[in-house]
């Protein structure tokens, strides 16, 4: 334990031509002060750091650089720097008199797409969400809001666009968790990813050529420096009485060995709401991850695990059986169970597991090329365990087990002025519906082929001149194994269209065999300019195919978890996106910006669409299907960062999206209404790296929506009385003001320690969200006060 | 290169053992209601009252029947069954909402004022159950409905709900079914 890192994500993006790199960063002594006239050599320039300790080398060839920082008193750090993009290099000097050597990290800006923004996530905001999900991190991204189902499942919405929209990518890897359903939240642990990017857009090709919505890409903790360092984060929170331990471990190296290991504990009873408590909205969660790498001049050797381990309680109140139901739990206002606080899950809940297992290897070339080669197998079991009676309480509703193999290549080879990059996947999925449920699955069995094949190319025309484009083949072929009920596959129209694919019978039920193949080109275009003057102007327009997923293919019975029958169809086509996108940045010293309109067409837009009733034993049910229309979104995401002071900060962001169901000239459902944030931080290095920061959120009310409100005789008193149950009005308006502190502190010689104390919902305000999928029950979460301890040795 | 190949073969091999044991049988549903019927012992009568819905959540509504008129002035001894008849033997369900009686109760609402519906049987804690009842007919002739409602994890003690009134039940309908009657 003789180290000690500072890790800082850039918020800006470097950039600069090929073979004029720039090496910047910051040096501090052992209690983050700036060290200022450090001297920073390397063998073709060199440089001293300025009164803040800030540095920065201009017009730094390609390849391997040694650097060397010194300062009197000091030890002097020794490392080397791979220079094939801009690199950061933020550096914290040891006292020579206690023989602690220096650790450095430095972030190499990567990106997808180089004419389309990416916005990172900071490391800050990763551990300040430690015991939250993924998706609370992303909400920092202007453009990101947050599809809930209740508190513990979040999903990001890109702008406006959400689950199979937006696939998500771990080291590559793209998550196959049953993503489709929206109360299926992304199965990852938050707490290892070491770097977090989302791409408002398609144009990631490399990735995929579906993701109409956007992409978010996580990679975990790569430590190109020989050191061994920990960090462990403990957070405490009010608000469900609970928390997080997560503990990492990380052996660092230029060359030969790497590894670094990941736990993380999670356990939260019963959230409260400003007024009552959420029952049985407690979760639990035990992850790990974990990868080795052996790393040569030539060549390099990992392999990565991890696991996603969660059991969720879903909110009793919003267990519901038919539609007088949902007409009294929409009146009431006020959830119809609540009981005392307590730390235990019942029924109805969600348990996951998830492990992901990747074995990659990488060859170079030479200096400019190379070839990376993966394979990965994931196996995702869910359960879903509802209100059952008799033996079967502890049984779980719903049980699938999905299994992905997959495997790709990609060749990376960089010219003078030219960068291709090309590369091939195919993929094998197989999911078993298990019926020993006794209970008709949503999702069904099936098999899923895939293959694809893309090439990328970014050309540099002038310095400050490039222009990128892409192309993606995607092939795909998925067979089902589905019982339909007789009178459904009548009521549906299939004998007609697919009396072919019956295969077999069994009372009351057809076995089918559906099939469905698709072809797919995908393509991206963009063009940068960068100004002088700190201004940057991206553009991109990309097109992206999308498949109808299990989901919208073969849903067909009673959703237990919404109280809706949701029908999808068989006749459903691939939905074909094109989004143009343009950034304007701007990235000075004292103020930075950045301005994103868009303006998206998708044709043959999925959507669940109200039809109207079936009555059934229990009742009546509304009646959902999944219908195709062609849609037109567009808006604005705007963030600012204004350096008022040395020690005084300002931020805000802005984000809009107007969603139009074209076809039918009304709005589109569920879109995020308009959000402004804004905060102001104080930080005081000198005061043991004193941090302040006081936010406001406000969310607007969204008055863009469809009127998909109806009516239905509910039983009143015997007699049958017709009612208006209005699923559709979105709710009020809010405004949340949260807090933040920290302060570092030396508690013991080798272990830094930085305590950080915050407030959520600081007013206890009560109020509901549009994107929540309990906004009919309940009230969100109210004030939550988190103690978080991170340890670094 | 000879890494390359090494792992290509191994991932051949993955690939080529990797068998998967779909089980194609149907699910047996094992927990819908697809029939209730509702017993009537009095003045000499037996009134049976049917909703059967044989495809479950599908979308074919319940078929209703009613076997007889009731007779003013009245009281007629009640019993309620709900059974699961996609199993085979069928499955009795009131078994199990009686096994569990504490987290059940069975709703009766007559409209047009023709009789009044009261519980016989109670669960361990005293509070009405459902499952047996007794209807007494009013002294006026005419028609309307009865409708039966099972709710589930409901409130027991929320207001009125120990003498028969839903309002404030909360829980979630297992069972739903309202049957056109006459009283004459």
């Amino acid at each position: 334990m003789r180290y000690l890192i500072i890790l800082f994500f850039l918020l800006w993006f470097g950039f600069s031509s090929y073979g004029q790199f720039t090496l910047s960063g910051t040096i501090t002594n052992e209690k983050n002060q700036p060290l200022t006239g450090s001297h920073i050599h390397t063998k073709y320039l060199n440089t001293a750091s300025n009164p803040i300790g800030e540095f920065e080398i201009n017009g730094l060839p390609k390849g391997e650089l040694r650097v060397y920082i010194s300062y009197l008193g000091y030890t002097t750090c020794d490392t080397l720097v791979d220079m094939t993009e801009d690199v950061v290099l933020n550096v914290q000097l040891k006292p020579s008199e206690t023989k602690l050597e220096s650790v450095t990290v430095k972030q190499k800006t990567t990106k997808v797409s180089s004419s389309l923004s990416e916005q990172r996530i900071s490391k800050a905001s990763i551990e300040r969400n430690s015991s939250k999900t993924l998706a609370d991190a992303l909400k920092e991204v202007p453009g990101v809001s947050l599809l809930r189902t209740g508190t513990t499942i979040v999903k990001p919405v890109i702008n406006g666009l959400h689950s199979s929209r937006v696939p998500i990518f771990s080291n590559q890897v793209r998550l196959e968790d049953q993503q489709w359903g929206t109360e299926h939240a992304p199965n990852f642990d938050l707490n290892a990813a070491g770097k977090i990017s989302v791409v408002k857009g398609a144009s990631g090709l490399q990735y995929s050529g579906d993701a109409v919505g956007g992409m978010v890409i996580i990679e975990s903790m790569s430590v190109k420096q020989d050191t061994l360092f920990g960090k462990t984060i403990v957070s405490g929170s009010s608000n469900g009485r609970g928390g997080t331990i997560s503990s990492s471990i990380h052996k660092g190296n230029l060359k030969g060995w790497r590894w670094n290991a990941l736990g993380t504990f999670t356990y939260f009873g019963d959230r409260e709401a400003p007024d009552y408590i959420l029952s049985n909205s407690g979760n639990r969660e035990l992850n790990f991850s974990g990868d080795v790498s052996y790393i040569k001049e030539n060549y390099e050797l990992s392999a990565f695990y991890s696991l996603y381990n969660a059991t969720i309680g879903i909110l009793s109140a919003s267990h519901i059986g038919n539609v007088t139901d949902l007409y009294n739990s929409i009146n009431n206002q006020v959830p119809y169970r609540i009981d005392d606080f307590t730390y235990s899950i019942e029924q109805p809940r969600q348990a996951i597991h998830h492990h992901l297992f990747k074995f990659n290897y990488l060859q170079r070339f030479d200096e400019s090329s190379s070839i990376s080669t993966f394979y990965s197998l994931q196996f995702n079991n869910r359960n879903e365990f509802d209100i059952r009676r008799g033996e079967n309480v502890n049984k779980s509703a719903l049980d699938l087990e999905l299994t992905t193999h997959s495997l790709q290549s990609d060749y990376k080879k960089e010219w003078e002025r030219f960068t291709l990059k090309t590369g091939i996947s195919g993929l094998f999925q197989n999911n078993f519906a298990n019926p020993r449920t006794g209970v008709r699955p949503l999702i069904p069995t099936y098999v899923r082929f895939d293959g694809s094949g893309y090439g990328i190319g970014t050309y540099e025309i002038k310095e400050d001149l490039i222009v990128d484009g892409g192309i993606r083949y995607d092939f795909s072929t998925i067979e089902a194994t589905k019982y339909y009920l007789k009178s459904r596959w009548d009521e549906r129209g299939y004998q007609g269209d697919f009396g072919d694919i019956i295969i077999g019978e069994a009372a009351s039920q057809w076995l089918t065999k559906p099939r469905f193949t698709f072809h797919n080109v995908s393509a991206s275009l963009g063009v940068r300019k960068d100004f002088q003057s700190d201004w940057k102007w991206l553009n991109n327009l990309s097109l992206s195919n999308r498949n109808p997923n299990p989901s919208e293919f073969f849903s067909d019975g009673l959703h237990h978890s919404t109280g809706q029958i949701e029908l999808g169809d068989l006749r459903l086509k691939k939905e074909e996106s094109l989004k143009f996108s343009s950034s304007l940045s701007k990235n000075g010293k004292s103020f930075s910006m950045e301005i994103n309109p868009f303006l998206h067409y998708i044709s043959n837009f999925m959507y669940l669409r109200p039809i109207g009733f079936e009555t059934t034993i229990r009742g009546a049910f509304p009646v959902w299907e999944f219908q195709q229309t062609n849609a037109r979104l567009m808006g604005l995401d705007f963030h600012s960062t204004w350096n008022i002071h040395s020690n005084w900060q300002h931020k805000f962001s802005f984000a809009y999206v107007n969603g139009e169901d074209e076809s039918k000239n009304q709005p589109l459902i569920d879109m995020p209404p308009m959000t402004i944030s804004s905060s102001i931080d104080f930080k005081k290095p000198k005061w043991n790296g004193l941090l302040l920061e006081l936010q406001s959120e406000t969310v607007f009310r969204q008055n863009r929506y469809p009127n998909f409100n109806f009516e239905t005789d509910i039983v009143l008193d015997g007699e049958f009385v017709p009612v208006l149950v209005d699923i559709s009005t979105p709710p009020k308006a809010y405004q949340l003001f949260h807090f933040y502190s920290e302060m570092k502190v030396k508690t013991f010689k080798n272990l830094d320690t930085t305590i950080a104390l915050s407030i959520q919902n600081i007013f206890n305000t009560n109020y509901r969200d549009y994107l929540n999928r309990q906004r009919f029950f309940v009230d969100e979460m109210g004030r939550n006060i988190q103690l978080q301890v991170k340890f670094n040795y | 290169m000879k890494n390359l190949k090494i792992m290509a073969l191994a991932l051949t091999a993955i690939f080529t053992f990797n068998s998967c044991s779909n089980d194609d049988s149907p699910v047996n549903e094992e927990e819908v209601i697809t029939t209730v019927i509702a017993r009537f012992v009095g003045g000499g009568q037996i009134i049976t009252l049917t909703s059967r819905d044989a495809d479950g959540d599908g979308p074919n509504a319940p078929t209703v029947t009613v076997s007889g008129n009731f007779a003013i002035s009245t009281t007629y001894t009640g019993t309620v069954q709900f059974l699961n008849e996609l199993e085979n033997p069928a499955e009795d369900i009131s078994e199990e909402v009686a096994e569990e009686d504490l987290e059940h109760q069975v709703f009766y609402q007559i409209s047009n004022s023709l009789g009044n519906f009261n519980y016989v049987d109670f669960d361990s804690e005293g509070k009405p159950l459902g499952l047996e009842f007794t209807f007494t007919t009013g002294i006026n002739p005419g028609t309307g409905n009865i409708t039966v409602i099972l709710r589930h994890l409901l409130n027991k003690s929320a207001a009125g709900v120990s003498t028969g009134d839903i309002t404030n039940a909360g829980g979630s309908t297992d069972a739903e079914v309202s049957f056109p009657v006459v009283v004459e």
